[in-house]
């Protein structure tokens, strides 16, 4: 294992390079404010952060990334276009054992925000990387959340129905489960029929909802229960959509099979990212293309994704990132800008390198 | 004296304390405190080399994990709740088929629309966007309760600690719905809550567990013979 200065070391030299590359070092805090985080992440985070308290400033955060702070100075006093470099220590609190449970370790990363063109901003960042990890056999994946997205929002159905599905991607078991009771594949629960027939609780009312809110929800149950289901082949499509795997190169081809309408401008989209790509010397045959590669582990990714990983199952990616639009919008305060990313774990790099 | 002996920790008060003896008494093993009333001492008659050592059941999980002592009975819920990575900390050697409990989340019974996690999703998703803040779930089991939640899909809540009189943070508006312990449901229904139907998160019961951090070296025929003793395969620790 490469030992803690063996590691800064090996991040040092790889902001080196991100700075080569037109970017601009920013050093975020290691306390963050938890508030940001808490927002963007959901509960789930006091899983995965260390949280302190500052008596002052409230509820902190041992920084768990450094995606969230860069995003945050970039929309207060950033200047178009962006490049951005970081490296520095992560702290992720780890409830299971195991090699790939670091709690504490060094990432550098790469940032670009940019709007004047989307899929050529994804190549740069990828092929950063790919350069910089070209000595360790790594296998590359990539994915891009922006099909699934589309697919949703194609379907022919209620928008509060896409709504909840969008809402849902990054959760693929209740997304799975909307998906059924949308197309009529599980049966309407008893609780659920009574409801719609105008019954109601005699409790008492307690609690911060009131009995407006309730009656807001129930007439939106009333309108899905009137609206007809999501025809089963476009739950099939999207199912082959979710599971389709394949070479990158073939993927804009296996994609057009599907016959899903709604994803054509993110097939084009895709097919220009892997073009700058190729452009830029990357073997397509060589990288796998995973529809719902990230869609459980890489939350904020909205696009484009990434992950180099080593043949031991048992690591975790090498390096990781991708495209993030959405992020910018939620922290920018009425403002956004497209953005793509990502970070490499520095010294599970160098512990490869060493066994090269 | 005590360093060769198997310690065996015990909930030191109550029906726990009661129901544990009663099922040792099962396999011929009599667990008794000694001195007065208030005095945390026992003994141990029918088992060689057993030593009883009296806790309260919620430290009982800590105590394993330190390795202090050997064996320990408490609930199952509790060992969940306390030690990360429970299985690696301690081995679950038998359900007792006592202190039956199950952790549940329970909503207000005046929520007509909202029966299971489904619903508790999408009223959630809504109350967030009407006030401004993830919807509470009042709590003191915040390790079982977030890793359900998650595990379901359930988004836009949030969990605000409660370590007593949780059913009560409803009316008191500091949350939105409650996961608690139950096994009549009464109090519930005084509080007029409702439990979802799938909103089951654990089922408890007191369970002996055996400590994988605890010193075992030269106890190991000892224990092979205790488990025989109570009718258990012979644990792998």
């Amino acid at each position: 294992m490469a030992d803690k200065a063996q590691a800064r070391a090996q991040a040092s030299r790889l902001l080196e390079q991100f700075l080569k590359a037109g970017a601009v070092e920013v050093t975020p805090d290691i306390l963050q404010p938890a508030e940001a985080l808490l927002d963007l992440y959901g509960e789930d985070i006091r899983a995965r952060a260390y949280v302190t308290a500052d008596p002052l400033r409230g509820e902190m955060m041992l920084r768990p990334d450094f995606t969230v702070p860069v995003v945050q100075e970039h929309m207060a006093n950033g200047a178009e276009p962006a490049r951005y470099a970081y490296a520095g220590e992560v702290f992720r609190r780890q409830d299971h054992r195991g090699p790939a449970r670091a709690n504490e370790y060094f990432q550098a990363g790469f940032e670009i925000f940019d709007r004047a063109d989307p899929e050529a901003a994804d190549a740069e960042v990828f092929a950063l990387f790919a350069g910089l990890l070209a000595k360790l056999n790594l296998s590359a994946t990539i994915g891009d959340m922006g099909l699934l997205r589309a697919a949703v929002d194609g379907l022919d159905t209620l928008p509060e129905r896409k709504a909840a599905l969008a809402r849902h991607i990054w959760r693929p078991k209740r997304f799975q489960h909307l998906l059924a009771r949308y197309s009529g594949q599980v049966e309407v629960p008893k609780a659920r029929a009574d409801l719609l027939t105008g019954q109601r609780s005699g409790a008492p009312w307690i609690g911060l909802r009131s009995r407006e809110e309730m009656e807001a929800r129930i007439a939106t149950l009333a309108a899905d229960a009137a609206a007809a289901p999501i025809p089963t082949d476009a739950v099939a499509a999207m199912g082959k959509l979710a599971e389709l795997r394949c070479a990158a190169d073939q993927a804009p081809a296996a994609l057009r099979a599907l016959n899903i309408v709604a994803i054509e401008p993110a097939i084009a989209r895709l097919e220009k990212r892997l073009d700058a790509l190729a452009t830029r010397g990357i073997d397509l045959a060589a990288i796998t293309f995973d529809a719902s590669h990230g869609r459980s582990t890489m939350e904020y990714y909205d696009g484009f994704v990434f992950t180099f990983t080593a043949a031991d199952p048992a690591l975790p990616p090498v390096a990781s990132g991708g495209r993030y639009d959405a992020l910018t919008r939620q922290l920018g305060q009425g403002r956004e800008i497209p953005a793509v990313g990502g970070v490499i774990r520095a010294g599970l790099m160098s512990d490869l390198e060493a066994q090269a | 004296m005590s360093e060769a002996m198997i310690k065996l920790g015990v909930p030191s008060k109550g029906r726990l304390m009661e129901k544990t003896f009663d099922w040792f008494a099962q396999a011929g093993i009599t667990l008794k405190r000694t001195g007065s009333e208030r005095e945390y001492a026992g003994a141990v008659e029918g088992a060689e080399g057993v030593q009883l050592v009296l806790l309260s059941a919620g430290e009982i999980p800590r105590e394993l994990a330190a390795g202090r002592i050997h064996l320990g009975v408490t609930g199952s819920d509790l060992v969940r709740e306390k030690l990360a990575d429970w299985e690696s900390q301690v081995a679950d050697l038998a359900p007792m088929g006592f202190g039956h409990a199950d952790l549940i989340i329970a909503v207000p019974a005046c929520w007509s629309d909202v029966d299971s996690l489904e619903d508790l999703d999408a009223a959630a998703h809504r109350f967030r966007a009407t006030h401004g803040f993830r919807l509470r779930i009042a709590t003191k089991y915040h390790r079982l309760v977030r890793e359900f939640l998650t595990r379901e899909g359930v988004a836009d809540w949030q969990l605000v600690d409660s370590q007593g009189a949780t059913e009560g943070t409803i009316a008191n508006l500091t949350a939105e719905a409650v996961a608690d312990i139950t096994s009549s449901g009464e109090t519930l229904r005084a509080n007029h809550l409702k439990i979802l139907s799938d909103g089951l998160i654990h089922q408890s019961q007191a369970t002996l567990f055996a400590s994988r951090a605890a010193d075992w070296s030269g106890q190991e025929s000892r224990l092979a013979g205790l488990a025989q003793q109570l009718g258990l395969p012979a644990p792998t620790l």
